[in-house]
């Protein structure tokens, strides 16, 4: 029998949650739901250790062994439980050029907002203000999309700072990134990343006709909101971004929950001012908002998340969860970006063992036309990759390989975390500001996106019992 | 039907490793997030 040998810690995770007894299974990413007997039989294997493991479930009759052995044998024969840990090559052949697939394109750097967990330091990412040339812009979607080789689509995302401190000439790129990227034979997905402050209907109309995702930014709770996110020249934005958010709502009601098309996002930054977050989030649902994504600062400084805060935080996805499923029930669903766990359409194993692709396949583009990997990591001299006016172009420089080997086959936290093919290993950016490393891990933010996981797994369970009831 | 074992999603992620995966997927922070990683939340494209 497999168990008498198996790596139960790294492979399986077995957990309560709602009144239900999970199995998840971590290399073929299958989830089952265990009867108070077996559950408390592999619980009894996973404590015993090796060597005890014959004497686990001491308690159960011979009978219900045998059936409960029968049971377990039929899932490892498919492959769905103990299944064995696949051979993965390194994602990143030290032979090949990764091909471009995303761009970030700071179109300013500089903010009409003055939020207080900013990563960008109010738009400036420590250096000066200013905006992205059009000149700039267009070199930046020529390097990406020669940098892409045969890929088909590129990514690109408006960012900043405010986007829209830009807009002629995030206009007039989508214009010329389409044209460029139809000579090639490829086409380029644009998205937007904004305060939402200089949404109009106007711009709308002209959003939705291109097609172009959105990620709007706003917290939650007016308070919460207006606490975190002040306008410059001081005062809450809440009331003023808060309309564009519900124009955008009305209009894109049908959106993808994963982000494909034109689709939107209301994302939020959740600090330890807010730990009951989930009210937050329904905040939002009830106002009519479905789509939804709130997250944890990561660093803040005085609004850091602590140790001492995830008992509250745990507490807060634990009801959000009941919440979400209570929505559904009600006929007024909404969708929780974390809550979407994958786990029957998710991304092969390789790309779980990528991660985020950052430095590689993801670049972000600064206004003045410098490279980096992410947009976490502009403005920080020495993560610098070159410019969109290096002539020749840029190969990937020894930034790259730094990232390429820091996956998660090569960090330490990761090969024996059971939730290491949900997260990929994490943000490079997060692990680098917390942890001092690319090789190391945030561990609070894995603490987080572990019970993130344990709660839409659960929900995937509570679906599927309501579904095989109905 | 198992009696004491019931399968909620039957997984298959092993299956693209030895093809090494097409990469046509998004970029994992590009869609929603921008700074708190979750690969596992996107959807396979193909």
């Amino acid at each position: 029998m497999i168990w008498e040998t198996y790596a139960f810690a790294k492979n399986i995770h077995l957990y309560r949650h709602g009144g239900l007894n999970l199995v998840y299974d971590v290399n073929s990413g299958s989830l089952h739901l265990l009867d108070a007997k077996s559950y408390r039989w592999l619980e009894d294997m996973i404590k015993s250790g090796a060597e005890n493991r014959a004497a686990a479930g001491g308690d159960l009759t011979a009978a219900e062994r045998g059936e409960i052995t029968r049971e377990f044998d039929q899932l490892a024969r498919e492959g769905t439980l103990f299944s064995p840990e696949a051979e993965l090559p390194p994602p990143y052949p030290e032979t090949e050029t990764p091909l471009l697939k995303a761009v970030c394109l700071h179109l300013a750097h500089d903010c009409d907002l003055a939020c207080r967990y900013c990563f960008a330091g109010t738009g400036a990412f420590g250096g000066e203000r200013g905006l992205m040339p059009l000149a700039t812009g267009k070199r930046a979607l020529d390097f990406a999309l020669a940098r892409g080789g045969a890929r088909a689509t590129l990514e690109a995302d408006f960012f900043g700072g405010e986007p829209l401190l830009n807009t002629a000439v995030m206009r007039a790129l989508v214009a010329y990134g389409r044209d460029a990227a139809a000579a090639l034979g490829k086409r380029i997905n644009f998205t937007l990343t904004t305060n939402a402050l200089r949404l109009d209907d106007d711009l709308l109309e002209w959003l939705d006709l291109e097609k172009i995702g959105l990620v709007l930014s706003i917290d939650g709770r007016p308070a919460v909101h207006d606490r975190m996110r002040p306008l410059r020249g001081g005062g809450g934005s809440y009331a003023a971004v808060l309309p564009a958010v519900l124009n955008v709502a009305r209009r894109r009601a049908a959106a993808s929950p994963y982000a494909l098309g034109a689709y939107y996002y209301a994302r939020g930054t959740y600090t330890r001012y807010n730990t009951d977050f989930d009210r937050d989030v329904l905040h939002l649902a009830d106002l009519g908002v479905g789509r939804l994504s709130v997250e944890p600062v990561v660093g803040g400084g005085g609004l850091a998340l602590r140790e001492e805060d995830l008992p509250a935080l745990y507490a807060s996805y634990d009801r959000l969860g009941e919440a979400y499923l209570a929505y559904a029930a009600d006929g007024r669903p909404f969708s929780f970006f974390h809550f979407n766990a994958g786990l029957d359409a998710g991304p092969c194993l390789p790309k779980r063992l990528k991660g985020c692709g950052a430095g590689l396949e993801y670049a972000a583009v600064a206004p003045n036309g410098d490279i980096y990997p992410c947009h976490q990591f502009v403005g920080r001299s020495e993560w610098r990759m070159g410019s969109v006016y290096d002539e020749p172009a840029p190969p990937p420089p020894e930034i790259a390989r730094q990232f390429a080997g820091a996956h998660i086959n090569a960090k330490k936290a990761c090969q024996s975390c059971w939730c290491r093919f949900v997260c990929g290993g994490g943000c490079h950016a997060a692990n680098v500001d917390m942890a001092g490393d690319l090789r190391e891990v945030y561990d609070l933010g894995c603490r987080l996106q572990r019970k993130r996981f344990e709660v839409a797994a659960y929900i995937r369970a509570r679906e599927a019992l309501a579904g095989s009831a109905a | 039907m198992n009696k004491h074992i019931q399968t909620i999603i039957k997984g298959n992620l092993s299956a693209a490793a030895p093809q090494g995966g097409c990469g046509a997927c998004q970029a994992s922070c590009q869609s929603a997030c921008k700074t708190s990683c979750t690969v596992g939340n996107q959807v396979c494209v193909k």
